[in-house]
């Protein structure tokens, strides 16, 4: 069964939560996701552009209170 | 090499310059580049082990940055080795003048390297000089 972990990459710049996100993403099986919490508005962008260049999939981004939440699968 | 590749000469001291030669070694080998890193001048210094790792800013970006949350240009350099398709290497030369043993750097840098071998094996490539 699929699971989910949050990365809580909070206060940390570009591009600390893509490498979070990737050290995290060697460590999961394929189907699972990485949830990132991220106050760096960077990140949010470049996190799905590193997603769509490697071929994983993103599931959803979305923002609130100054923290996006950036939930990707693992694909490959 | 192919022009997706990404050489790096790293040779200021600088923090913003450090930061932004691992910053673009870091994305470059985890998004599908092979990257190759030149380390020399006074860069070098930064990864004998003991060295200090905080580089003096060049500017007030660097000053700015230097009470932020930014990842430690060193941490994003064994990012890019551990995590993606990157080789470090530092200036055969470099290493000559500092009288520094191979076994005095980072343990993730690669073998020392001459200026010419570094040219002939990025040739073709993107060239970034910080």
């Amino acid at each position: 069964m699929a699971e989910k972990k949050v990365i809580d990459a909070r206060g940390t710049f570009c591009p600390g939560p893509l490498m979070e996100l990737i050290a995290n993403m060697k460590l999961i099986n394929i189907g699972d996701e990485l949830e990132v919490l991220s106050t760096d508005k960077g990140s949010a962008a470049d996190i799905p552009e590193w997603i769509n260049k490697v071929g994983h999939q993103m599931v959803s981004t979305s923002e609130e209170n100054g923290v996006w939440h950036v939930v990707v699968r693992k694909a490959k | 090499m192919s022009s997706s590749d990404i050489s790096i000469m790293v040779v200021t001291g600088t923090r913003e310059r450090l930061q932004m030669a691992a910053m673009v070694a870091s994305v470059g080998a985890v998004s599908g580049s092979k990257v190759t890193v030149f380390l020399s001048m006074n860069a070098l210094a930064y990864f004998i082990k003991g060295h200090t790792a905080t580089a003096p800013a060049e500017g007030e970006f660097g000053k700015t940055m230097e009470g932020k949350n930014v990842p430690p240009f060193k941490d994003l350099f064994r990012n890019a080795v551990e995590l993606g398709d990157a080789k470090i290497y530092p200036c055969s030369m470099a290493m000559d003048v500092l009288h520094t043993k191979p076994e005095d750097l980072e343990p993730y840098l690669s073998e020392p390297l001459g200026l010419t071998k570094f040219l002939s094996d990025t040739a073709g490539s993107q060239v970034w000089t910080f």
